[in-house]
């Protein structure tokens, strides 16, 4: 893919509109990659001039914060608003719900102060700009429910963006008991994806996809690369990937568009 | 010997209130042990905050049943506190319906308080069964078992008493009224105690020592309960009001950061810093790092653990949980404000805290507990006084990680890589963009 990083671009004297932070999962997990590649798909289609950091990137710190490890969290912090600051980088957006809020919440006092958007609100301005039309395609007609991420929906308040995008694929929106501000959890929030659960009668990611499930979906709808990993691994254990899908929000308007 | 009762009125007066305002300095000296930070910005959010969520509810009535039944209590049991107004006065100066000139709005009151008053005593079964006979899995968690849960009771016993008396005093009153009894004005209207009155024998002297002994009972039954309140749950009824006020604004996703922290890193991120500079003679020790007592606890956190009313709503959301892990959001509350008192009666006894060898961490909190949270917020959601679990939970991991190095395994390797290669798993920073590539 051509995906020009900062760097790159600094070199030819030219500032990108915005900077796609890709996130370590993003970046390194399979599946993730997948979203990473479906959202600078949309990117291109909808000529948005954009970059990465490429191997100047670093995590978040995110995880080692919810961790407890201030010290580490704040390294990671003030190295990448070195390299932010470095680019005058002003406007972020990210595929992962939990960079975006480190990044948008965590950073300012830090001296990282960037308009940070989380994608699905970014593909919502593009849409709202004409920028960006989302067709149904595949997904006509299809049962979709969407399972709010904690670190997008009650960390930040986000609950329409990704609903709206969702609906204009033209298909059945369903919801969960327990969404938007009651959404249970998929299990992976702080630092929990990185450690075996404590112990207990159930794990939290079966529980969540058992709810998923009962709405009868074809796809199961998610803006975070955790709780995709989550709820596929719940679907799997539930021996249903044969009849439903677990895809991120990107990966359902660029499959829908034959990106 | 005329002024008799009026002098033992104002003795019990004095000695409630007064033993309630030394239980309440109490609190506020416990609040104060906790660290500062500061609350003190943006009062227009703040009190708008109050008055939606602590005056107005707004948060009780996410759960519709609980919710209209709470609001029926806690208006009922408000306005009808308006009639100690009177009981006050009147048993200062020995009259009697003091304020009946008012007449028709007299009336009017009086008639409201009833019909309150009964509202208030159904509203209470109802709860009463909620928590015996449907028995709600929420009231029936591990850590309400034993006192937790007869203080639960203990408040809606109270509630029924104080109603049934309130309407019994108002019955006799009627009656003596009806029978021309002098002292007994004919004042107030009495929708729900004429009905009682029915059942009473119109027998003045036994009147006339039921209505004295109701209205006794009643005003001591509302002294009693105001101190009660200190040893209570209960005190929701008044710390609702501080805690929403206090509470935080930020986006529920942002965690503080630590300011010491932040000092350090500084330092070593600083090309011109000496590494083997020694400390300057006068420097302070750094600070502990997070929470392993309710000393390093914030104030407000301080606070949020007296506001907790043990409603269970955080747990019964919680997903660590509802999936049978140790965790449970109400249980880090209870247990701070455990703590809390302990740490208060040690001060009582000693003047000031004597170290007793025991501490928050461990002692009441397990780890087992804190690292079964999965930070998602819904525990500070449900809350419906803004009450913040999660911030002690992070607080505690804090100590855990940056004082003891007490991590999971898993969570240490996890570090180590973000240490090493800028990632949670063990890939090399180089290849951050091979999926361009791919």
């Amino acid at each position: 893919m051509n995906v020009p990083t900062m760097a790159e671009m600094m070199a030819q004297g030219k500032q990108p509109e915005v900077l796609f932070w890709v996130g370590c999962a993003g970046s390194f997990d399979d599946r993730a990659k997948k979203i990473t590649k479906a959202f600078v798909k949309i990117l291109q289609k909808s000529n948005v001039d954009f970059a990465v950091l490429g191997t100047e990137e670093s995590c978040s710190g995110d995880p080692a914060k919810r961790a407890g490890n201030e010290f580490l969290f704040q390294m990671q912090a003030m190295t990448n608003i070195q390299v932010l600051n470095a680019y005058e980088v002003k406007t972020i957006v990210t595929a992962c719900p939990h960079c975006f809020n480190t990044l948008k919440n965590e950073y300012p006092e830090l001296g990282g102060n960037y308009q940070v958007m989380h994608h699905t609100e970014f593909l919502k301005k593009l849409l709202d700009d004409g920028r960006l039309t989302i067709e149904g395609g595949q997904f006509k007609g299809k049962r979709i429910t969407f399972h709010d991420p904690c670190y997008l929906g009650r960390a930040n308040k986000i609950y329409e963006a990704p609903r709206e995008l969702i609906q204009k694929l033209e298909v059945e929106l369903l919801e969960m008991k327990r969404c938007k501000s009651n959404a249970l959890c998929c299990g992976a929030g702080g630092a929990q994806m990185f450690k075996e659960a404590e112990k207990g009668k159930k794990e939290i990611f079966i529980e969540r996809t058992e709810e998923a499930l009962s709405t009868q979906p074809d796809i199961v709808a998610t803006g975070c690369p955790f709780c995709n990993t989550m709820i596929t691994d719940g679907v799997k254990n539930k021996e249903k990937e044969g009849s439903v899908k677990v895809l991120d929000i990107a990966e359902l308007i660029a499959n829908a568009s034959d990106l | 010997m005329h002024y008799l009762p009026n002098i033992i009125f104002a003795t019990i007066l004095v000695v409630g209130i007064g033993f309630f305002v030394q239980n309440i300095k109490k609190i506020i000296r416990n609040i104060k042990l906790g660290k500062s930070i500061n609350r003190s910005d943006n009062a227009q959010a703040r009190l708008k905050n109050m008055a939606l969520i602590a005056l107005g509810q707004s948060k009780m009535v996410k759960r519709p049943v609980a919710g209209i039944l709470h609001i029926l209590v806690y208006a009922g049991f408000i306005i009808i506190n308006i009639e100690v107004i009177e009981i006050i006065i009147d048993g200062l100066f020995g009259t009697h319906r003091i304020l009946s000139f008012a007449g028709g709005f007299y009336s009017f009151l009086i008639g409201t308080f009833e019909i309150l008053a009964v509202l208030v005593f159904a509203s209470v079964i109802i709860f009463w069964m909620r928590r015996m006979v449907l028995q709600i899995p929420r009231f029936w968690n591990k850590e309400m078992k034993g006192w937790p849960k007869n203080d639960a009771l203990n408040i809606l016993y109270f509630e029924m008493i104080l109603m049934s008396l309130f309407l019994v005093m108002n019955a006799s009153d009627y009656s003596l009224q009806q029978l021309d009894v002098d002292h007994y004005i004919k004042a107030g209207s009495f929708p729900v105690s004429h009905f009682i009155a029915t059942w009473l024998p119109q027998n003045i002297p036994f009147l006339e020592i039921l209505e004295r002994t109701t209205w006794w009972l009643h005003i001591v039954g509302i002294l009693i309960f105001l101190n009660y309140l200190y040893y209570s749950k209960h005190l929701h009824i008044l710390l609702a009001f501080p805690n929403t006020y206090f509470a935080n604004l930020n986006p529920k996703g942002k965690f503080n950061n630590l300011e010491a922290v932040t000092n350090e890193v500084k330092l070593m991120l600083d090309p011109n810093t000496d590494p083997y500079a020694a400390p300057a003679e006068n420097a302070t020790p750094p600070e502990k790092f997070g929470a392993s007592d309710v000393f390093d606890l914030s104030w407000v956190q301080l606070l949020n653990a007296y506001t907790c009313t043990e409603c269970g709503r955080c747990t019964s959301v919680c997903p660590a949980n509802i999936t049978g892990k140790e965790l449970s959001p109400r249980a880090i509350m209870m247990k701070t404000r455990d703590r809390l008192e302990e740490v208060g009666k040690n001060i009582n006894l000693n003047k000031e805290f004597k170290p007793d060898n025991k501490q928050l961490l461990n002692d009441y909190i397990l780890p087992e507990e804190l690292w079964a949270c999965t930070s998602c917020n819904a525990c500070v959601e449900a809350c419906p006084v803004n009450i913040d679990p999660l911030s002690i939970i992070i607080d505690m991991r804090r100590y855990l990680v940056m004082e003891q190095s007490a991590a999971p395994q898993e969570l240490n390797m996890m570090m180590t890589n973000i240490e090493n290669n800028g990632a949670p798993w063990q890939f090399n920073q180089m290849d951050r963009l091979n999926w361009r590539e791919e």
